[in-house]
């Protein structure tokens, strides 16, 4: 099975160098594409299955030990997030595919191959086994994210792409000089090696490194007072680039922080770690309030919702850790949605913006409905994957008897709502506006490009139901990806 | 860890520094050139003392110096020199459309910014994007 590995990382680089090699042939280039996505994406699937039956698994690549070399690991709790990952990439992809030939869309040329570095990148982020793979699989990431965000090199584009690399950047180099710190302490980058190295060092050095990594691993997640870069540049890119950025880039930063500080039992950070949670919660929350742009009341839930993941993991529990391993789950396929039917909005009124539409829900019924689940499931109300998923962290926070966190965390579920309120009354209730606008961008899309779009929202929408239906065994599966990681024995039965 | 790379990793990461705390986009980058320097010199510096020069029929492996930093070093210089590349295309973007290449205030800064002002926002400066 190490072949299903290799598959999820190698496929998506082969197809963007085929879909780069061709792009002057549309249906060839978007063909390489989906079918090098669809091969990373069962590989993932496939691997789910192995490591559940069979437990986790390692590859030395090229034969060097963990010391020396490349690690990949494929334990639960990477196989539990890798698919589900990949599957958003394939399904945007598909939205892509039928939103290209309109105004909203992205450059087909240049966005298919960056959209594969991008998953190989997302796929050998989740399966290292080292801190430095970890920093080659960010940079991997964020510079075929750079190069998303600003190819179209519209004005809006690169005035907050510039800010958004500069703080990305920062973080990244922030990373490098980590890195050195670590191996000058342990002599070692191998994640394994660290998580029986570092509880051993004195307290000083061992809360120092967790501290920088939790600012280098918050930065790209974007909690709080590291997030201005995210709502400022994910709404200015293309509808499917940015459900991609937000379904994915801050949660590969969640990920990592979730596997770097559990493993090396950062517990002293926890109360740090829990009262950033809430400020991050509750300022996501409000900035999510005062917008008035679909799109930008989406972006700041993304960092209120971050808040969440950081509850579960700060509180250093078990069943925290199950906590936030679910949110993560439950929340990149959610947030995809939710962009995806922003896109749908968008292209069907000509704008994002509250004001300027309205009525929806009467002329495009299925828009509507698409919206609402994710939404509601977003808010947390059962029978979602949201309810499922707020229920594990905020049970966590109860045993841990840690009240004012549960309490804020309540708090901001019932402001998501309000915002979540705030668009459905903007854009699919009241009356349609007909004024001819200079702000609209009314573009003709086909019906078969629509279909397209629509099918593929509604994919996602049936994925994300799925996860609630599949609940009970998933919360097991998170359990012993969550026991793997405390006990530091991520390779606990792996074969060598 | 020699006290001489210690003091030139705490030169550049601090001038480093300085530099990215610029508005203009050109000096941002002649910054984050300085900081990825210190950071890679800081990995060198990670591998523990130096050894003589890796030669097969001159020193045996304990006298040589560890290889491992070297490497993490030399992937961390190309990621740099790749970025720094982007970031200058980036800046020249910034001059094509705004005749600088300032870093701009993010849309809620500029809208705060409005408000206190004039009491009220106005529709131009609330308007998101694109």
């Amino acid at each position: 099975m190490n072949w299903l590995v290799s598959a999820a990382i190698v496929a998506p680089l082969l197809a963007a160098a085929g879909a780069l090699a061709w792009r002057d042939h549309p249906r060839l280039r978007d063909g390489v594409t989906i079918v090098g996505l669809a091969t990373a994406t069962a590989a993932a699937f496939g691997l789910l299955i192995e490591v559940v039956s069979d437990g986790p698994t390692t590859i030395n690549v090229g034969g060097w030990n963990g010391e020396l070399g490349i690690t990949l690991v494929a334990d639960r709790f990477a196989v539990l997030v890798l698919p589900i990952a990949l599957a958003i990439i394939f399904v945007v992809e598909i939205f892509a595919i039928g939103q290209r030939r309109t105004a909203w869309g992205a450059n087909p040329e240049l966005s298919g191959p960056l959209l594969g570095v991008l998953t190989a990148g997302v796929s050998l982020a989740i399966l290292t086994g080292d801190l430095f793979t970890l920093f080659v699989a960010f940079e991997l990431i964020l510079v075929s994210s750079y190069v998303l965000l600003t190819h179209q090199g519209q004005r809006e584009q690169v005035r907050s792409g510039m800010t958004y690399v500069v703080m990305n950047l920062f973080a990244s180099t922030l990373f490098l000089i980590g890195l050195a710190v670590v191996y000058s302490a342990t002599g070692t980058v191998n994640l394994e090696l660290l998580a029986e190295r570092i509880p051993e060092l004195s307290g000083g050095a061992r809360v120092g490194i967790g501290a920088w990594f939790f600012v280098v691993f918050g930065t790209k997640a974007a909690v709080f007072p590291l997030f201005s870069w995210l709502p400022d540049s994910y709404p200015t890119a293309p509808t499917t680039i940015t459900a991609v950025f937000a379904g994915l880039l801050t949660k590969i930063g969640i990920y990592s922080m979730i596997r770097f500080h559990t493993i090396t039992s950062m517990d002293e950070l926890g109360s740090v770690m829990l009262i950033i949670a809430g400020v991050t919660m509750v300022i996501g929350a409000f900035g999510a309030l005062a917008q008035q742009d679909v799109k930008r009341i989406l972006s700041f839930h993304v960092i209120s919702q971050i808040g969440y993941m950081l509850m579960g993991l700060g509180l250093f529990s078990a069943a925290g850790t199950t906590g936030a391993i679910l949110f993560l789950i439950h929340h990149m396929p959610v947030k995809t949605v939710l962009f995806l039917t922003g896109g749908l909005i968008e292209n069907h009124e000509g704008s994002g913006r509250l004001d300027r539409s309205g009525g929806l829900a009467s002329r495009r019924p299925i828009i509507a409905l698409l919206f609402a689940v994710p939404a509601l499931s977003l808010a947390g109300l059962p029978p979602f994957s949201g309810f499922i998923a707020k229920f594990g962290v905020i049970r966590a926070g109860i045993e841990a008897n840690a009240v004012p966190i549960v309490v804020v965390a309540l708090v901001a579920g019932a402001l998501t709502l309000l915002s979540m309120t705030k668009i459905w009354m903007g854009v699919f209730w009241g009356e349609p506006h007909d004024d001819d606008d200079a702000e609209r961008l009314l573009t003709s899309t086909s019906r078969a490009n629509r279909t397209l779009m629509v099918g593929a929202t509604a994919l996602a929408v049936a994925g994300t139901l799925t996860i609630s239906l599949f609940a009970g065994p998933l919360f097991d599966l998170a359990t012993d990806a969550a026991n793997d990681l405390r006990a530091g024995t991520i390779l606990d039965g792996a074969e060598r | 860890m020699s006290i001489a790379l210690l003091i030139v990793v705490g030169a550049l990461t601090s001038v480093g520094l300085f530099l990215i705390t610029a508005r203009s986009l050109s000096r941002i980058v002649l910054g984050f050139a300085l900081l990825g320097h210190g950071a890679v010199v800081a990995l060198l510096a990670s591998g523990g003392r130096p050894g003589s020069p890796p030669l097969a029929d001159q020193s045996t492996a304990d006298q040589i110096s560890n290889p491992l930093p070297q490497a993490l070093a030399l992937t961390a210089i190309v990621i740099g020199f790749g970025l720094t590349l982007f970031l200058l295309a980036l800046a020249r973007r910034q001059q094509e459309l705004a005749g600088d290449d300032l870093v701009e205030d993010d849309l809620e800064d500029r809208r705060i910014a409005s408000e206190s002002r004039l009491g009220h926002p106005t529709d131009d400066e609330e308007q998101g994007a694109p």
